[in-house]
């Protein structure tokens, strides 16, 4: 474990994060000189318009993209000081995700959904721990429903219980409420502020949206790949 | 791990991803168990049987009497000995209108035969049987069941021989050597030796094989046999355990190579079926895959997850398809049951291992490439979308499919250049079809015309758009399409053609009667007894039976020879005819016809070519104990397949003068005049004559029992050739509702939606039906060329049916996709497809 960077608090640290990718002859920057430090139980919202890079920003947070320069480190581990494989172990301990999108595998109910993740870690109590987590989001009635048969609120609401159903320290969520009509989005978005409050999360979140943004302590603002404020 | 691959199983198997895979699976493994199970129960039937096979621990045969030196050198050593002389008859029941003849396979017996295995009798057809501890009394005769009822002559009614007249005692209802009955086409009549005599029956001419059974202790039989084989003439030959019956065993060996093929057929299909499949799942399984390394699934877990879910699946699938081999081979024992007239061993548990061995090799060879893309899957997909799936290395990983399917097909054709073919034909047919698919669909959406008619209308506009921009993907699916449509147009109409051709080789105005055994003073009365009954008195052709003994003065051997053919003719003895011209429906293709003094002889082509004679070799022939010599000067071309007589070696009269000979003819017997050839051959009991429409009936009868065998388990193959159509289509379904939907959603009408799949649905069904058609009709112009050796006429049937099959099918499914994607909101689809 490589700490020695960062804060003892933070859950998230990253430094000098730049990303360049070729386009035809050129090099296209995306990303340039990010500094950013999230304390625990810190809400962090990055904001900014279409193609300011807010997105390629939370996929290398995450460990799902590599950045040209710099270095994340995550609960104190560097994470590109790892592996793909060692990566994906570390989000499984300890990084949530929400999608813009819910990414609910269609094959799986809601409640197979919910319990994948803690199969993939081996664990025997995943049916009850994925029961209990579904019943606070209001969705005991609906275990055994298809994605499809769920209406976007019910399918973000399963996202979430499935995020947090591994009590991650970290919550990544991607425009959670992007795909929703605005009765839903809000009644998900409290739904996730209050799991976050309960569980200790720390939060970072990626949106556009202005009033959500303003929800959280702390708003980074993102233009041309460098963050302005 | 293997808990969670059970769920993952569970949960994929109700979402109906992996049904058409599990289906391929048990096609392939039960259409492959099917026939090895078959194959393993004959060929265990075969060692059970083989001491009775012979009916003795060693036997002599011989195409002339035993030398008394032999049979006493047998009672010297104190062996057991027991005789027989088989030869085919005519054998006759009844009087007057009730008069009925069928041509039995006569076995004649001295009392102690047999000396090995058993002989059980009944008193009546279906009635319980005994052993018989002796052959049939003097004066009677056992029967088959089928004689006695095509003679209608039951136990205890009287059955004519030549010239005897015998009692019915018994239905034979177990025959030692049994198993060379497999194939056989006279039914068996079984009498004693003692009364042969009094039949006439063998007379000059006659095709009698004489049977010297010996047995005894294991060491006095190898001393025996060492010293029997220093005694053999030609024409005498030693059969043992090993060398006996080697014919039934080839004839069986074909069929089953035959029956494999078909198998295999079936096995490369599922395959593909199971390629194509897979390929759809791992699409399907993308965000998944994504998702689950989001959630922290490794690399390594992710591949051992899938690969023991296959894994599973696959041995499911493979214990299903043996227990539904098991029930076809007992279906295919009881097709082939008139043939092979033997009870079979109950299976053994070696085909299943080897059904499970090919299921799993084919489920892994063609599943691991795809799925090992699978774990691949960037994560960072979870957030873009765009991506997509992992890219590169698909041929590369196809190669390992390709070569476990290769040692697949080698190790079943358990011949490497056969195999080699089957592979290399069938790659070379997947690679043509997709590189002329995409040609033609680049042709047909870019040339002029199209785009006259595109013009006009906006849903033939997309729909040629779309085969353009999916011109890579369309060929892949027009190639699988055009796959399994050949298999099913190879097994409906090709197959029905090449038997019907094979039927029809026979002329209509073919010969139907053969007459043997006329001696030189019934020439005269046989040839009235012709006229006097108004039936066209036949050409009546001399023969003399001589053995091949020296070609230019050099002795011929069979060790001469290494092909199987030739060895056999040197063997054997030839028939020599005489005339002084050259028979009508024969013609010269080398040499001139020779004077009617000369010593000279005109031989047919093909003998010529197999034992390497040319024109002016010269030729020394035995018969009895005299020798002749004469010099080939012409060779004729011959129709064997005409029904004709006809003669290796004609010979000038003069040369033949002194010989023994008998008379043989074929002759058309009009319809009506069946009576006449039974008042015939009871006027001259050493006559046979020979029903050849019976014979080819019957053969015929044997043959439509293996093809439908054969067609039994064409149903696998043909089942397998449906799941590729099927896997084909489903192919690209999504991707197609995705675009359909957008279209909707930008105000495309239902029949702008229709049409433009419509568009490209047809011309991708005319491809793969034209494609089909070619190679459905390539593949059987080859097997009826090489295998079959004939020709087959271009069937207009199947140029018509197969294109018409292409579009039918691709039609039915553009409709049912395209109500599919109506029925649904664009929106879910959409959302879904997110």
């Amino acid at each position: 474990m490589d700490a020695s960077h960062s804060n003892n608090n933070a859950v998230l640290h990253a430094r000098g994060i730049g990303k360049t990718v070729k386009s035809g002859d050129s090099d296209l920057v995306i990303l340039r000189e990010i500094e950013l430090e999230v304390m625990a139980r810190e809400a962090v919202a990055i904001v900014g318009a279409s193609g300011s890079g807010k997105s390629t920003l939370l996929a290398i947070l995450a460990g799902l993209d590599t950045p040209s320069a710099g270095s994340v480190h995550i609960d104190g581990t560097d994470l590109f000081a790892l592996d793909e494989d060692q990566r994906a172990e570390l989000r499984g301990r300890t990084v949530g995700f929400v999608f813009q999108s819910f990414q609910l595998l269609p094959s799986l109910t809601a409640l197979e959904n919910v319990m994948l993740p803690l199969e993939l870690a081996g664990r025997a109590d995943a049916e009850s721990e994925a029961r209990q987590i579904l019943a606070r989001v209001e969705l005991g009635e609906r275990l055994g429903h298809y994605p499809r048969h769920l209406s976007g609120g019910e399918q973000q609401r399963v996202a979430l219980a499935r995020a947090f159903v591994v009590r991650p320290k970290l919550l990544l969520a991607d425009e959670p409420t992007g795909s929703l009509d605005t009765e839903s989005g809000d009644s998900v978005i409290e739904l996730m502020f209050e799991l976050n409050r309960s569980f200790g999360t720390t939060l970072v979140m990626v949106t556009h949206d202005e009033h959500l943004a303003a929800r959280c302590a702390r708003t980074v603002r993102l233009a041309g790949g460098k963050i302005v404020t | 791990m293997i808990r969670q691959a059970f769920r993952m199983l569970a949960r994929d198997w109700r979402g109906g991803e992996l049904r058409v895979l599990a289906a391929a699976l048990v096609v392939a493994v039960a259409s492959v168990t099917s026939v090895a199970f078959f194959a393993d129960r004959v060929s265990r039937a075969l060692v059970r049987d083989a001491h009775q096979l012979l009916g003795a621990d060693l036997v002599l045969v011989s195409d002339h009497p035993w030398k008394t030196a032999i049979s006493d050198e047998l009672a010297r050593r104190g062996l057991e000995r027991a005789d027989a002389i088989t030869f085919i008859s005519m054998s006759r029941a009844g009087e007057g209108d009730a008069a009925r003849g069928q041509l039995a396979g006569v076995k004649a017996v001295s009392e102690k035969y047999p000396l090995r295995g058993k002989l059980r009798i009944a008193p009546a057809p279906n009635a319980p049987d005994a052993i018989a501890n002796e052959g049939p009394q003097r004066g009677t005769v056992w029967i088959e069941e089928r004689l006695i009822t095509t003679l209608d002559a039951p136990v205890g009614s009287k059955l004519r021989l030549g010239s005897g007249t015998f009692e019915v005692a018994a239905v034979i209802t177990l025959e030692p050597e049994r198993s060379a009955n497999f194939f056989n086409i006279a039914p068996r009549l079984i009498m004693n030796i003692a009364d042969v005599q009094a039949t006439q029956l063998v007379q000059t001419g006659s095709r009698v094989w004489y049977y010297l059974y010996a047995a005894g202790s294991g060491e006095a039989i190898a001393a025996f046999e060492a010293w029997a084989k220093l005694q053999l003439e030609r024409g005498q030959r030693v059969e043992n355990l090993e060398n006996g019956r080697p014919e039934v065993r080839a004839s069986i060996e074909r069929a089953q190579r035959f029956l494999g093929l078909t198998a295999l057929l079936a096995a490369i299909l599922a395959g593909v079926a199971v390629a194509l499949a897979t390929r759809r799942f791992v699409e399907r399984h993308l965000d998944g895959c994504a998702v689950m390394r989001c959630l922290g699934a490794t690399q390594p877990r992710l591949l051992a997850l899938y690969a023991s879910e296959f894994l599973l699946l696959g041995i499911g699938a493979c214990a299903l398809g043996c227990a539904i081999g098991v029930a076809a081979q007992e279906g295919l024992a009881q097709v082939l049951g008139e043939v092979l007239r033997a009870d079979l061993p109950p299976p053994s548990l070696l085909p299943a291992v080897q059904g499970f061995l090919v299921g799993l090799v084919l489920l892994l060879g063609f599943s691991l490439p795809p799925l090992v893309q699978l774990k691949n899957v960037p994560a960072v997909r979870v957030i873009r979308r765009e991506s997509g799936a992992p890219k590169g290395g698909a041929i590369a990983a196809y190669a390992v499919g390709l070569a476990t399917l290769a040692g697949l097909l080698v190790w079943q054709a358990g011949d490497v250049r056969l195999g080699a073919y089957v592979v290399g034909g069938f790659f070379a047919a997947v690679v043509g079809f997709a590189i002329v698919a995409w040609l033609g669909l680049r042709l047909v959406a870019s040339a002029p015309l199209a785009r006259r008619i595109g013009a006009r209308n906006a849903a033939l506009r997309y729909g040629l758009a779309n085969l353009r921009r999916h011109s890579r993907g369309n060929a892949v699916q027009v190639a699988s399409l055009a796959l399994g449509l050949t298999a099913v147009l190879l097994l409906t109409f090709t197959r029905n053609d090449l038997v019907d051709a094979w039927r029809r080789s026979a002329p209509p105005d073919a010969p139907n009667r053969f007459l043997l055994g006329v001696q030189p003073d019934q020439l005269a009365p046989v040839r009235r007894f012709f006229s006097e009954h108004r039936i066209e008195v036949p050409d009546l052709y001399p023969m003399v039976r001589g053995r091949l003994t020296a070609v230019n003065g050099r002795k011929v051997s069979e060790a001469d020879f290494s092909e199987e053919r030739a060895r056999r003719l040197v063997e054997r003895e030839f028939n020599l005819s005489f005339t002084e011209s050259a028979p009508a429906h024969n013609t010269i293709s080398a040499g001139k016809w020779f004077a009617p003094d000369a010593r000279e002889v005109s031989v047919e082509e093909g003998i010529a070519k197999t034992l390497g004679w040319s024109l002016g070799d010269e030729l020394t022939f035995t018969v009895g104990s005299e020798s002749f010599g004469a010099r080939v000067t012409s060779f004729r071309k011959l129709r064997w397949d005409s029904m004709k007589v006809n003669f290796f070696v004609i010979a000038p009269p003069k040369l033949l003068a002194g010989f023994p000979a008998s008379y043989i003819s074929a002759f058309r017997l009009p319809p009506g005049n069946e009576k006449r050839m039974l008042e015939l051959s009871a006027r001259y009991p050493n006559l046979t004559v020979v029903d050849v429409g019976a014979a080819v009936r019957q053969a015929q009868g044997v043959i439509d029992q293996v093809i439908n065998a054969v067609q039994f388990v064409f149903l696998f193959a043909l089942g397998a050739g449906l799941l590729v159509l099927y896997s084909a289509l489903v192919a690209t379904e999504d991707e197609r509702r995705r675009e359909a939907a957008v279209m909707r959603v930008h105000g495309a009408s239902r029949k702008q939606v229709t049409g433009s799949q419509g568009v490209e649905f047809l011309a991708m069904g005319l491809l793969a039906g034209i494609l089909a058609t070619i190679g459905a009709a390539a593949i059987g112009q080859l097997l009826a060329r090489r295998v079959f050796e004939l020709d087959l006429p271009l069937s207009p049937e199947l140029w018509i049916a197969g294109p018409l099959a292409g579009v039918a099918l691709l039609s039915l499914n553009a409709w049912l996709s395209a109500r599919k994607v109506l029925r649904a909101s664009p929106a879910l689809i959409l959302r879904d497809a997110v």
